[in-house]
């Protein structure tokens, strides 16, 4: 079904994507008697011959490199298993997460990360068997302290970092806040104006699928800090 | 239900019970997203027949030893409301509810791709809510509207309907009366837009290989209906995202 002011097609699992046999299937495709099929629902997007579904929803499945907040899960000998909002949970290992010698008869790991901490991550590994190897070796990760932590649709994190990370850059700038997207869904905010942050991320998900989005938060966020504003200064 | 001897379950011109014509389904009802805390859900009315759908996951499984280090797999759970029939439903698991879970899970593994999420359950709950006949065969349709609002990847949607046989006649989509009065009950299930079948049951006093093929025929046309119907749901649903 074509939706003609934004010419963007919604389609259904089964839904051949393509006719004349140009296009090779990407991700969320499957491809049948020489035939492209959409595998999920979503909105059908071309790019370089190579033709794609854009999913509305679904669970967050770990992938190599990806940077994802999780919380520790459980602390055992050698090792923290992590949750990672998705079907599988992580395990870092003692030698991922520091360079320095730890004695573990002077040390035990809850005293660097304990049960219900929440750390930003860097996925190292997944197996085919789908065990996920995390490591704090990244510029990026470390434990997260302070502030709020939200989750929205993994499936929208994409749109919530926009072309070039201009969309997160947009409402971190208005809201002074620091934001950091996790690729499983979960956003870490911490600022002056986190509760503005949050509302916006929400309008971000609620409307990921509108064109010109950037400019459009530019104004609301511009908008919304007037008031904003008004309320901090009674 | 007071026994009625003297029912006329199809007239002489073929017009049923309730006034339909024997190739005539009840009226039908779907809409997807109707449960917030649900990855996903449907619900799907034909005729008085009211069935709500949820999907959760994929996510861990437990107990461990279910888990399989090659594909995920499906759990489906057919439950009736102690509410939804004319007699009080005894709550709880029964044979009946069972076997219904487990054709219901056959009917729809064929066209996930659990391969795609290992170690991992997909749970699908069908709750009858109000039951009117072909319960099995509305609940598959909504668990697969409600699977394809989880996100879950599908090869295609599971559309099933009921024929049967009432006096000589073969009928499409057997309402309450016709089930418990009338022959044969045929529910079958299809992969929408194919020709694939994933569940075929006959619940008969005695069908002829001749009415089996006219109930398949008549089934067929039943899920193809239905089929347009779940996409339309479908449609509907989403376009409201996107604009």
């Amino acid at each position: 079904m074509t939706d003609q002011e934004t010419e963007k097609t919604i389609v259904i699992p089964g839904d051949a994507l393509e006719e004349e046999g140009q296009l090779r299937g990407g991700i969320n495709t499957y491809t049948e008697n020489g035939s492209v099929y959409a595998k999920v629902v979503g909105v059908r997007d071309v790019k370089r011959q190579q033709v794609r579904v854009i999913p509305f929803k679904g669970r967050y499945v770990p992938k190599e490199n990806d940077l994802v907040i999780g919380s520790i899960a459980k602390v055992s000998g050698t090792s923290w298993i992590v949750e990672l909002n998705s079907p599988y949970n992580g395990l870092m290992t003692l030698s991922e997460s520091t360079e320095e010698f730890i004695d573990l008869d002077e040390h035990h790991l809850s005293e660097f990360y304990d049960v219900g901490e929440v750390v930003l991550v860097k996925i190292k590994r997944v197996t085919p068997k789908k065990h996920v190897q995390l490591t704090m070796k990244d510029n990026m990760a470390r434990k997260i302290t302070g502030g709020r932590i939200i989750e929205v649709s993994p499936t929208k994190v994409p749109r919530l970092i926009g072309k070039d990370g201009t969309m997160v850059t947009t409402v971190k700038d208005y809201t002074r806040c620091t934001i950091i997207v996790g690729q499983n869904g979960r956003v870490w905010i911490k600022g002056t104006y986190e509760d503005l942050a949050e509302r916006a991320i929400r309008k971000i998900e609620e409307e990921a699928h509108t064109d010109g989005l950037t400019d459009i938060m530019s104004q609301w966020l511009e908008q919304e800090l007037g008031t904003t504003e008004t309320i901090g200064d009674d | 239900m007071v026994q009625d001897a003297d029912i006329t379950l199809i007239d002489d011109n073929g017009i049923r019970f309730d006034g339909r014509q024997t190739d005539e389904m009840r009226p039908v009802s779907m809409e997807v997203g109707v449960l917030h805390n649900a990855d996903g859900s449907a619900m799907v009315e034909i005729g008085k027949t009211r069935i709500l759908a949820a999907v959760y996951g994929p996510k861990e499984l437990h107990p461990q030893h279910l888990q399989d280090q090659t594909t995920g797999i499906l759990q489906v759970r057919y439950n009736m409301a102690p509410f939804s029939t004319e007699d009080r439903q005894k709550p709880g698991p029964n044979r009946r509810a069972s076997e219904i879970s487990l054709v219901a899970r056959k009917a729809l593994e064929p066209v996930v791709f659990l391969e795609e999420y290992p170690m991992t359950t997909v749970k699908v709950y069908i709750e009858v809510i109000e039951a009117d006949a072909s319960t099995r065969a509305t609940g598959i349709t909504a668990a697969s509207l409600a699977l394809a609002d989880a996100g879950i990847p599908m090869k295609g949607l599971i559309t099933a309907c009921a024929a049967g046989k009432v006096g000589d006649s073969i009928v499409l989509d057997v309402a309450s009366k016709e089930d418990s009065y009338g022959e044969a009950d045929v529910p079958l299930a299809m992969i929408g837009g194919t020709d694939d079948i994933t569940l075929l049951q006959i619940d008969s006093s005695g069908l002829t290989h001749e009415e089996l093929d006219e109930a398949l025929r008549m089934g067929k046309k039943g899920c193809e209906y239905l089929f347009e119907k779940q996409k339309e749901a479908l449609y509907r649903q989403y376009s409201q995202v996107i604009t």
